[in-house]
């Protein structure tokens, strides 16, 4: 196994950013791995087709509490679609570990060994599938 | 410890994990595989392998008379009151659910109560859920001490006229409590009710005997005793299972067969429906055999020793929390520290080469009960040494140190 306990994912899992609630926010929404215990609540701000503000709350694995701190960095200042593609790209990543082409996945390439372990990639995978969630309920207000 | 070095028996404990030597803490879950099991298996397939109770040859007949052996070793080693109550499955989830749907879906009434524990496997409270749901049955508990024991001054009052069965783990895979099921099983047969033991963690850690336990039914797995997967037993009391209808249907489970109808089989064939897992079965007799060989008395007190050493080292680390009775204690030992995900915990002794379990274990409600969302656990088999209790210890230094 490749070591997933990389000082980058200990470093976000320490000192999470963008963690707390926001002022203001246009969406929030609650993802869970029931088996695991992991919970998430993420809170985007929204400004016309743009996320311009991205914060999370939860507890869990330090897996998934370093995934959700990378993706409000990640996302922050996206539009919805690009927010759209970069969760299929981080997907595809976490579950075949080939980094995509174009833009680098930064931080979050420091998750490539979750590949290895399938167990883990649902709290790799938490925080997006509930960004996912946030789009859908985006698009249907 | 041992009088002879069984771990040279288990090729697996050779490997290395993330380059360190392996020290495997998580037989509740499964256990590890001896040679001569391994090889017993490989031997039956190389030179003795066809279809059982079916084909008038000579491997057919080697066959039968082999898995027919593996029923008697096995029902000895229970010291099964009757041959033909000890039924092969494919382990003990599926044992259970025989019960539930051929006893409980025919014998249990609506009003009538099925009494459990909180510190039951899924395994033995989902099928009962939806036995109770079909037939109109009220679900009971006997509620835990604070120490994790079951309340039996409660299961003298819930266990009452209403009941139709009690259904109770022997030893729970996450408190390692080990449950006075002589006593139940007294309780429920004082007022006429059935009682099924999951054995599942008790049949390969300790002596059983089931003349002396007395219960109705008694289930266990294969695979969690040296054994093979997909291999399990329901022993149930032949005169219960002769009035029960059919789990699975099909061949060898059947006497004669019309367009319209079906008469079954002779116990313990008619609830043995499909071709069984014939080399597994006799893989699980070679189990035993390996087990008695060594004595399931010595185990016990091997398991004991160092379940006794895992709790008193673990409950004297900082911000650690110990689950379960510290006496009277089956070979798992679950705790947590705080901070840590267990997960984490896990994820991290991993990379020591130290593979423990971390969850829910299959009892999402006993983590309410223990206001956790999961624990960490460490299983103790007769391959274990008091070296991997200070392995894991260590383990938890280094686990601290990287998340703290």
């Amino acid at each position: 196994m490749s070591d997933i306990y990389s000082e980058i994912l200990l470093d976000h899992y320490r000192l999470p950013r963008n963690k707390g609630k926001l002022f203001q926010e246009t969406i929030s929404v609650e993802g869970k791995n029931p088996l695991c215990g992991d919970e998430i609540v993420l809170h985007l701000k929204l400004d016309g087709e743009r996320v311009s503000e991205v914060a999370f709350e939860g507890s869990g694995c330090a897996i998934s509490m370093a995934s959700a701190s990378m993706l409000t960095e990640d996302l922050k200042g996206r539009t919805l679609s690009e927010v759209e593609s970069r969760i299929d790209q981080f997907r595809h990543f976490i579950r075949e570990g080939a980094e995509p082409e174009g833009e680098s996945l930064n931080d979050m390439i420091s998750l490539s060994g979750v590949a290895k372990l399938p167990v883990r990639v649902k709290c790799a995978t938490l925080a997006w599938t509930t960004m996912e969630e946030a789009l859908r309920q985006v698009a249907k207000k | 410890m041992l009088e002879r070095d069984v771990r040279r028996d288990f090729p697996i404990l050779n490997i290395k994990v993330n380059g360190k030597p392996l020290v495997y803490l998580d037989s509740a879950a499964s256990s590890q595989k001896p040679n001569d099991v391994l090889q017993s298996y490989c031997r039956f397939c190389e030179s003795r392998y066809a279809n059982v109770h079916r084909g008038i040859h000579t491997l057919g007949e080697a066959a039968t008379g082999d898995y027919e052996a593996a029923r008697r070793t096995v029902a000895e080693f229970i010291n099964a009151p009757e041959l033909e109550g000890v039924i092969f499955t494919r382990g003990t989830t599926e044992s259970i659910n025989l019960v539930a749907r051929s006893f409980g879906h025919k014998f249990i009434k609506h009003g009538q109560s099925i009494v459990l524990t909180p510190m039951e496997h899924h395994a033995n409270l989902v099928p009962w859920q939806l036995v109770a749901k079909a037939v109109g049955a009220e679900l009971r508990f006997i509620p835990l001490k604070e120490d994790g024991t079951l309340d039996i001054s409660e299961a003298r009052k819930l266990i009452d006229h209403t009941t139709a069965l009690v259904s109770v783990t022997h030893v729970s895979n996450v408190l390692g409590t080990i449950n006075p099921v002589g006593e139940l099983v007294q309780l429920a047969h004082k007022v006429g009710a059935k009682i099924l033991v999951d054995g599942a963690q008790s049949v390969p850690h300790m002596p059983v005997s089931l003349r002396e336990l007395n219960p109705d039914f008694y289930a266990f797995s294969g695979h969690k005793m040296l054994g093979p997967t997909g291999i399990g037993v329901l022993y149930g009391r032949p005169e219960i299972l002769a009035d029960m209808d059919p789990f699975l249907t099909g061949g060898e489970m059947i006497r004669e067969v019309y367009l319209d109808h079906a008469t079954w089989n002779e116990l313990p064939y008619k609830f043995e429906a499909g071709t069984p897992a014939i080399a597994e079965a006799i893989g699980l007799a070679e189990a035993v055999r390996y087990l008695t060989s060594i004595g399931m008395e010595r185990i016990a007190q091997l398991d004991h020793l160092l379940t006794s050493q895992a709790l008193n080292k673990l409950s004297r680390e900082p911000d650690t929390k110990v689950y379960g009775p510290r006496t009277q204690h089956g070979a798992v030992v679950s705790f947590n520290v705080k901070g840590i995900h267990p997960h984490d915990l896990a994820g991290l002794l991993d990379r020591e080469g130290i593979a423990i379990r971390a969850g829910h274990h299959c009892c999402q409600p006993l983590m309410r009960w223990l206001d956790v969302q999961a624990t960490a656990r460490a299983s103790f088999y007769l391959y274990n040494v008091p070296e991997d209790v200070d392995a894991l210890i260590e383990g938890l230094k280094v686990a601290r140190k990287v998340l703290a």
